[in-house]
Formats: C-alpha cells, sequence, structure tokens
C-alpha cells in the first residue's frame, strides 16, 4: 500500500461519516465564534479565544465519535440516556446545589454536572425510539404516555426553577411528537387552551421571570435592571447600522456596555461590529444547517432516524431563533445561547452531538425492509 | 401487512407535509429577525448611533482652581495645594460600616473620619463621591492602589485642597470655603451656575471666601472622555480649559492683623484699624477666632461642638456682629454734635461737684469730688461724665441720633464681607419701633434716658467696626470712605491688576474749627489724659480716647471688679488715630468684659501703633498688657 493511498484511506476513514454542507457550515460558524469571543473580551488577551477554541476541538470529537455510531446503536442508547438523565434530575431536586436561588446542579464528587442538559438530548431520543417502536399504528394513549415521558422531566427542569432549559427540552420533545403526527385538531386546541391559561400562568412564575416579560414591552420602566439588558443590546445592534463599526471596534462592546458580551449577548457584539451584513450572513449559514437538517430528516430511513433528525434540527432553530429575538427585543430573556456562537463548552458540545447524529443518520442508510 | 404499508406511506406523507410546514415556519420567522435587524440597524440606526454616543462619551467639568487670597503685600492667606484623597460613592458599597472596618487596616481612617462621613452622608445625595479621608500619605496610595479589587466604591482621587497657611490669625476676615449644602445647591440653581459648579465640591461659607465667591470660583472647563460602562475614564476626546478663579489682595496687612492678635493675649474681644484716607481695612480682628481649615471637609461633630457651644463664641465675628455700648467712646462725637449745633462753646465751663442731679436722681460721676470746672477740651480729656450729662440734659434725643447716623452709627458700614449687625442708635422712634408689642408707656422715651445715653450708656450699642467708621472720619476731617477689604483683584488669565478705588460714603460738611477742637483735645487724651499711662514714652503723636462700658449697674455701689462675676464686668474701649497731625490710621478695640478702658483696651492699640508706625516688636514672650490705673481715668 502506498502512502498515498494511506493517506486517501485516513481521510476517508475521517470524512466518511460526516456530512459536508453541515460540516463546512458549523466550522464557518465556529472561525466567526473565535473572531468575535476575542473582540468579545476585550481584544488584548487570547485566553478566552483559545478557552472557545478547545471547546470546538471537544465538541468536533464528540461530533465525530457519535458520527460514526449507526442509528441503531444510538436507539439502544435511548433508554439507558434518558433513566440516568431523569434520576439525575430527581437527584437534584433532592440533594441538588444551590446557586443564585435555583436548584440546578448536581456534585457528583468528581465533578458538578447540570442533569437538565442531559435531557436536551435523552429526551428526542427516548420519544423517537418509542415512536419508532409504536410505528404500526399510533393510538391516543401513545401520544399520552409520549406526553407522559416529556412532561416528567420538563416538570422537573421548572421546578429547580429553569424556565429556559425547560422551554427547550419541552420543545425538543414536542417536535418528535409533532414530527410523528400528532393531530392538528390536538395543536390547536392546546394552543387556545394554554392561551387561556396565560394570565393563571404567568401569575405562577417567579418575580425575576414575570420582570423579564413585562420588560420587554417596557424597557424603560427598570433601565439600571431588568431593562438594562436589552436597552444596551439593542443600542449596540442599531448603532452598528448596515457595514457594522468594524472588529474590535463596536463602542458598546469594548467599553464593557453589553452585558454577558460573550456568553448570551454575543450576538449583541457581532451585530455592532458586522452590522446588518454580518447579521444576514449568519443568520444564512443558519438557515443552510436547519435546511441541511430538515433534507436529512426527509431521506432518513428510519421513523426513529426522520424524528430524532427533525426535531434536533427545529430545536437548533429554536435556539438561534430565541437567542437572536431576545438580544434584538423581540422576545424575553432567557438564559439560551447563541449557537455555536456563544462562548461556553456545554452549549457547543450539546449542539455538535446533535450534529453528530445528524450525520450519523444521513451518512448510514440502510435499506428498508418492504 | 398491506395495512402497514399504507400507514406507513402515511405517516411519511404526515412527515413530510409537517418538515415542510416547518420549512415555511422557519423561513417566515427569519424573515421577521432580518426585518427586526432592519429596523434597529437601518431605519433606527441614527437614533441608536447617538445612544451609542451618549453612552460612550462623558462630558465631565474641569473644576478651576480657586483664586489666592494674599494680604496688602502678598503674603498668602488661602492657597491650594493638590493631594489624594480617599472618597467613597455610598450608593455603590452594600455595607459601609464593613467596608470601612475593611479599609482601617489599608488605610488610617479615623473615627473622627467616621464621623464626619457620617454627617456628610446625611446632608448629601447618594451618588455623589464623599471624602473619607484627606491627604493620604504616598504609601497609603500605593497600599490602596494594591487592594483597591476589595474595595468598590472607593477611589482615590487627586484634588486641589484649600489651604489656611495663617491658621487662626484673621480667619473672620478671610472665611473659609466648605461643602456645597443643599441650601447652597438651590441658591446656585436661581442664580443659573449649576453648570459653573459642576465639579466644585466647595463654596465660600463665610468672610471673603464668601463675598468674593463669584470672583475666586473662576470658569469650569469641561472635557469629553470616552467612559467604559463602569463609568471609568479611558481617553480624553476633546478639551475646553478651565479659567482659573482671580486673586484677590487684601487691604489687611497680616502682620499688623498678627500683633493686633497678639495683643489680646488669651482675651475676647475685636479690633478694627482703617486707612482713614482711603477707607482700607487695615486689621480685623475678633478673638478668640477659629481654625479655618477645620471647616473645608465638614467638620466633625466633636470640633463642631467645642466651636458652636463655647461661651467664648469663637465663630462670631465680634468686630462686625458685636453691638456694645459705647460707652464714653461716644463722648468726642457728642462734643462734636454740641458745638456743631451750638449747644456748647470750647470754652463754655460746666462745674462738675462729682455728681449730676436730674429730677430726683443723682448720676455719679467716676471721680469723687469731680473735675472741678470742666470745659469741653478738658471734658474729653478727662472724661468729664458731669458735663456730658449737663450736655445731654439740654439735649434733644433725637437730634443727636440724627447728627450720630451721619457718622454711621446705627448703620451698616457696608463692609464687603456679610453679616454685619447695625447696632442699636436710641431716639424716640426707635424706642417705639423696638417696643411696638409693650404698652405705651414703656414706648415713650424719657428725659432720664437721655442722661446716660449722653456717656454712650443705655440703649447705645455699636460695633467695632462703626467705632472705627467714625474716628476714622473725624481723622480725616469729615470726610468718610467706605471700609473695605479688597485693594486689589488679579486676572488669573491677563494677569492685570485690577485696583479697587475707595468709595467716599459721605462728606460731612462739619466746620474745620469745630473738628479741630475735638481733634485737639483727642491728641491730649494719650498725653494726659486717661490713656497717658499706656502711651508713657511713645515715640509718635496720637489721639485717642477711652471707653469703659457698664454691663452692671451697681445702684450707686463702687465697682469692683474682683466681685462680680468675669461676664458682667465691664467692656474696655480704646478709639484712636495717629499720627495725630495726619493720620494714617484710625481704630477701634473692644476688650470684653475687660475693665477699665484706659487699662485692658489702650495698651493694645499702643502696641499695633507701634507696630504700625515704628515697626516695633513686643516682646512676644510677655503677657499681654494691662496697666494699673486709677478708676477715675475713664
Amino acid at each position: 500500500m502506498s502512502l498515498r493511498t494511506a493517506t486517501d484511506f485516513l481521510f476517508d476513514r475521517i470524512t466518511r461519516r460526516l456530512d459536508t454542507p453541515l460540516m463546512v457550515a458549523t466550522v464557518v460558524l465556529a472561525a466567526i465564534s473565535l473572531t468575535v469571543v476575542f473582540s468579545a473580551s476585550g481584544g488584548v488577551t487570547f485566553d478566552r479565544m483559545l478557552g472557545q477554541l478547545r471547546n470546538f476541538m471537544v465538541a468536533f470529537i464528540a461530533l465525530w465519535v457519535i458520527a460514526n455510531i449507526s442509528p441503531q446503536t444510538l436507539m439502544r442508547l435511548a433508554i439507558p440516556v434518558y433513566v440516568v438523565g431523569l434520576c439525575l434530575l430527581v437527584g437534584v431536586a433532592l440533594f441538588g446545589d444551590v446557586k443564585n436561588n435555583a436548584r440546578r446542579w448536581l456534585n457528583l464528587g468528581f465533578a458538578t454536572i447540570q442533569p437538565s442538559e442531559v435531557m436536551k438530548i435523552g429526551v428526542p431520543l427516548l420519544l423517537a425510539w418509542y415512536f419508532h417502536r409504536r410505528e404500526e399504528g399510533l393510538s391516543v394513549k401513545d401520544y399520552a404516555l409520549a406526553g407522559l415521558f416529556l412532561m416528567l422531566p420538563v416538570g422537573l427542569i421548572v421546578r429547580q426553577p429553569d424556565l429556559g432549559t425547560a422551554i427547550l427540552v419541552f420543545a425538543s420533545g414536542f417536535f418528535v411528537i409533532f414530527f410523528a403526527g400528532l393531530s392538528w385538531k390536538v395543536i390547536i386546541s392546546a394552543l387556545i387552551g394554554v392561551s387561556a391559561a396565560m394570565p393563571f400562568l404567568f401569575e405562577r412564575l417567579h418575580g425575576y421571570q414575570k420582570n423579564r416579560i413585562l420588560t420587554l414591552f417596557d424597557p424603560m420602566q427598570d433601565p439600571q435592571g431588568a431593562g438594562y439588558h436589552i436597552i444596551q443590546s439593542t443600542i449596540a445592534l442599531g448603532s452598528g447600522g448596515i457595514l457594522g463599526k468594524g472588529w474590535l471596534s463596536g463602542s458598546q462592546a469594548q467599553l464593557d456596555f453589553i452585558p454577558e458580551r460573550s456568553t448570551d449577548f454575543i450576538l449583541a457584539v457581532f451585530g455592532e461590529e458586522f452590522g446588518l451584513i454580518g447579521n444576514l450572513l449568519l443568520m444564512t449559514l443558519y438557515l443552510i444547517i436547519i435546511g441541511r437538517g430538515l433534507m436529512i430528516s426527509m431521506n432518513a430511513s428510519t421513523t426513529f432516524s426522520r424524528l430524532l433528525a427533525s426535531s434536533i434540527t427545529l430545536t437548533f432553530f429554536t435556539y438561534a431563533f430565541v437567542n437572536i429575538g431576545m438580544v434584538s427585543g423581540i422576545l424575553p430573556v432567557v438564559g439560551v445561547p447563541l449557537p455555536l456562537m456563544s462562548y461556553g463548552g456545554t452549549s457547543i458540545l450539546s449542539m455538535c452531538v446533535g450534529f453528530g447524529v445528524l450525520m450519523s443518520i444521513s451518512t448510514h442508510k440502510q435499506l428498508v425492509s418492504t | 401487512m398491506g395495512t402497514t404499508i399504507k400507514n406507513r406511506e402515511a405517516e411519511l406523507n404526515t412527515f413530510r407535509g409537517r418538515i415542510l410546514f416547518s420549512a415555511f415556519a422557519i423561513i417566515i420567522a427569519f424573515v421577521v429577525l432580518a426585518g427586526r435587524m432592519a429596523w434597529l440597524q437601518v431605519l433606527k440606526r441614527d437614533y441608536y448611533h447617538s445612544l451609542a454616543e451618549a453612552n460612550r462619551i462623558s462630558v465631565v467639568p474641569v473644576v478651576p482652581n480657586r483664586g489666592l487670597i494674599l494680604d496688602r503685600n502678598g503674603e498668602v492667606l488661602a492657597a491650594n495645594y493638590s493631594a489624594y484623597t480617599l472618597e467613597v460613592t455610598p450608593s455603590r458599597v452594600a455595607n459601609l460600616e464593613k467596608a470601612l472596618d475593611d479599609l482601617a487596616t489599608v488605610v488610617d481612617v479615623q473615627a473622627k473620619d467616621r464621623r464626619r462621613l457620617k454627617r456628610l452622608m446625611e446632608e448629601s445625595k447618594n451618588f455623589e463621591s464623599l471624602p473619607v479621608k484627606n491627604r493620604l500619605s504616598e504609601e497609603e496610595v500605593a497600599r490602596f492602589a494594591v487592594n483597591r479589587y476589595r474595595f468598590p466604591g472607593f477611589e482615590i482621587r487627586a484634588r486641589l485642597f484649600r489651604n489656611y497657611p495663617q491658621g487662626e490669625i484673621a480667619s473672620h476676615a478671610i472665611g473659609f470655603i466648605g461643602r456645597i449644602n443643599v441650601a447652597e445647591v438651590k441658591k446656585l440653581e436661581t442664580a443659573n451656575l449649576t453648570a459653573m459648579y459642576k465639579g466644585t465640591d466647595h463654596i465660600g461659607k463665610q468672610g471673603i471666601e464668601a463675598s468674593y465667591e463669584s470672583v475666586l470660583h473662576g470658569v469650569t472647563g469641561s472635557e469629553q472622555v470616552e467612559i467604559d460602562a463602569g463609568g471609568r475614564a479611558i481617553r480624553s476626546l476633546a478639551k475646553s480649559e478651565p479659567t482659573a478663579g482671580n486673586d484677590l489682595t487684601l487691604t489687611i496687612d497680616i502682620k499688623l492683623q498678627r500683633v493686633a492678635e497678639q495683643a489680646f493675649g488669651d482675651r475676647r474681644g475685636a479690633l478694627v484699624a482703617i486707612d482713614p484716607t482711603n477707607g482700607e481695612v487695615l486689621a480685623l480682628v475678633s478673638k478668640p477666632g477659629f481654625d479655618p481649615s477645620l471647616f473645608i471637609d465638614g467638620i466633625d461633630p466633636q470640633n463642631w461642638d467645642l466651636l458652636n457651644n463655647s461661651p467664648d463664641k469663637p465663630l462670631l465675628n465680634r468686630a462686625l456682629q458685636g453691638a456694645y455700648p459705647p460707652g464714653s467712646t461716644l463722648k468726642p462725637f457728642l462734643a462734636l454734635a454740641a458745638l456743631e449745633s451750638g449747644r456748647r462753646t470750647p470754652t463754655q465751663i460746666t462745674h462738675d461737684p462729682g455728681y449730676f442731679n436730674f429730677a430726683d436722681h443723682r448720676f455719679n460721676d467716676d471721680l469723687v469730688g469731680g473735675h472741678g470746672a470742666v470745659d469741653l477740651h478738658k471734658a474729653i480729656v478727662v472724661s468729664c461724665d458731669t458735663y456730658f450729662f449737663q450736655l445731654a440734659s439740654e439735649t434733644d434725643i433725637d437730634k443727636t441720633a440724627e447728627f450720630l447716623s451721619r457718622l454711621g452709627f446705627g448703620a451698616r458700614s457696608g463692609i464687603d464681607i456679610d453679616g454685619e449687625k447695625e447696632g442699636t442708635l436710641p431716639s424716640r422712634a426707635w424706642k417705639e419701633r423696638a417696643f411696638s408689642k409693650s404698652p405705651p408707656e414703656a414706648r415713650k422715651w424719657y428725659a432720664g434716658e437721655t442722661i446716660s445715653t449722653g456717656i454712650g450708656q443705655g440703649a447705645n450699642a455699636f460695633t467695632p467696626m462703626q467705632m472705627a467708621h467714625a474716628i476714622a472720619t473725624i481723622a480725616n476731617d469729615g470726610v468718610s470712605y467706605k471700609p473695605h477689604l479688597i485693594r486689589q483683584i488679579t486676572d488669573s488669565t491677563t494677569g492685570q491688576k485690577n485696583i479697587i478705588q475707595p468709595v467716599i460714603d459721605h462728606q460731612l460738611d462739619f466746620k474745620k474749627s469745630n473738628i479741630e477742637i475735638v481733634k485737639e483735645a483727642l491728641a491730649d487724651v494719650p498725653k494726659a489724659g486717661t490713656s497717658a499711662g499706656a502711651f508713657r514714652n511713645v515715640g509718635y503723636a496720637s489721639a485717642g480716647k477711652t471707653g469703659t462700658a457698664q454691663l452692671f449697674s451697681l445702684k450707686g455701689e463702687k465697682y469692683n471688679a474682683n466681685r462680680i462675676g468675669e461676664h458682667l464686668r465691664d467692656h474696655a474701649w480704646y478709639i484712636a488715630y495717629a499720627p495725630a497731625d495726619k493720620p494714617t490710621i484710625a481704630l477701634a478695640v473692644l476688650v470684653e468684659n475687660g475693665g477699665k478702658g484706659a487699662a485692658a483696651a489702650a495698651p493694645v492699640v499702643r502696641e499695633v501703633l507701634d507696630y504700625f508706625l515704628l515697626k516695633k516688636l513686643s516682646d512676644p514672650k510677655k503677657p499681654a498688657v494691662t496697666l494699673d490705673v486709677p478708676p477715675n481715668s475713664d
């Protein structure tokens, strides 16, 4: 075997489970993320940018590993992941550490973890598995049971309280049920029911959660408190104009007016320095990823793959939409990072795990027995 | 089997339908987001741009240097120095008490600094930066800088401080600055000066510092700086320089002032020395004094109690605000009134048996047995009470009041610092006013009252400033200049010296010969009269008049200073001018509860004149002079 064939083989071995459009878009986003994180961390030291690079490295390795696992194997992991995740959530409720008035973390002795993150993949995995098993014909009872599987972890997360994560976990599970074919009648009547219950639900929210929603409608009522984030991020975006102020030149970003500028509000830094052009480019990249995800779902060969891939894609969209909406001031401030852009290992890792699943589905085509 | 396939087909169709639906919804969502971005970044771009600029750029005031205050010879009375101060913005500190405890391990914060801070916090708004400790040492600055992260809300600033190098000397004239309080903020607002005082923490509170505030303050400049979200300045963008306040040169001669203050020793009292030819105030003493620097950054409660509640009232400017019965110092003016009105001729004799009977009351003269035959000259030189009792009994009180008011009695002199009192010039109209709430018989003027006012007792009460002003007018032959403390204003930018022109406030058309008669008598007082003891072996010719103001009616008993309480003892007066023929200084001295004017007040004047005319200094170690004089010497 010549050297040439050896490298070819190695290259093939590495890339054969990767999906080119998805991978290219992800790498471009990673490059943008590193650029913006450098600017958002002051534009002087490389510490944070290198940290983000490490986050991407770890996430890409996870992506590659998962892409090389076949969907059938992934399906076998559904129950264990879900059960372990559920146990950990119960553990949090009983023994969790309290930080900032919320019980979200579980100290395992060697590491502190946030089990709700596990459920972001655990819930769709389990539900996709469940509907796959019941593909011969779904009854009302199946949907009810699926609803129970979904609401159990969501309820535990709401109680922590962590409304942002609860909504995302709920969304990821709901998407599975939706794509499994939950009837429109049920969806619409549920929507009407929820809207009717809105005032009651609003009253049940915590004070800070209510404030976030109220300040969305009138940020100026508390410009130094709850409204500060929205006011400063819209100023940053708006003042960026069409072309932006240039990399490292955003006054809102560089002078520290944007809170959490390298994490949840990184879009404000990006939008200020790269303007509307930058924002549209970013949204285009997100659309490419989402579009590719939907294509993979369409072409997936099993119910499990279809439901899982579409749920992951729609969840990714939800992340992007909620974050962009929040930073631009049309959605309440909830702790949702901008996917593949915000600084932070957990978020990038969970995105890449999802992409790994998508790639596994797209590259492990199998014939369906007829 | 067939139904399974059909089911699968149906399921797949549903799935594809939902994917299409989702794709459609996602596109709409992204259109909404893109629309929102276009709204912010294109349509509202200018609005947000201006907000971002407002965030980024802060216009900070650049405080001008306050003008200096100098004495007439250029000696510094109030100056500025820059030093580091540790300041705190209380609203940014969660637990101030604890923070101060921690801070004490780094910087020497004393109990009095804490008390002062507490007081300042009560008076100020929370977001203001307040001084915790002034004048930090280099070492303290370095120690704090290292530990700064531990103390959010605390900051070190380089600031200009006011310094009063003379300490207590001339403190009442110079006054002091202090932190701007709520009432002053309101005043600045109504005067439209809020912008001018941005960044200025201090304002003149008393004395020259207060009355010449607008001259001393200067014009505030401004600087555009880029700030970060924490309000820290990052870099300067543009700057308009402030204009420093103008320097003031006072009419006061601080060396003379010092001699005068030392001459008082520990006694309470006041002295005003005026150049009669132009109204310049050469010395303005009020004893005891106070250290003006205590007030600059808010006096701590302990020192405040000490000053404010002291029975000696050091904060009272006795020279302008203390009204005392003039006693015999009023006699030369009453004599002039008698000459001017024709009531007396210089040679007209009054017999003094040692008392004066009026109705059924006997008014005693100081000298038992009396002075015998007394003319106007002798009446002044020996301070004969009987002569003036007799004169008063023939005079209408309103006529006397009218004459004295022309010499400035009973009115403010108009000196250029605040707080001056009018004193009391008794007349029928005055009594009517003063007792307006009393029954009619109490408002009526009684003839007996005229007799005691005739020797400067009764309701008469004048400030040392009024006495000095009046004697200066006599010294200057009836031409009266308005007393003032500022000699020159030096423009801080051009260096141009603006000399203050003397203002004649009234030119009295007294007969020259009448003035001469009174002046000759006054010139004989230190030679052969009541103050001869104090002016023994003097190297110049001066003129003067003693006075002893009774506070305590003895009802015919003999006065014995040792038998009555110190605060009921007589006030000692001496008014004078020198040289007698061509006066360049006129002065009034009051020693509170000092006893006899000749014994307590005249020696003070002697020391001041010795220095002023001969540059002779008395031995500083020698205690303040009081002479033993016979009881009839007043």
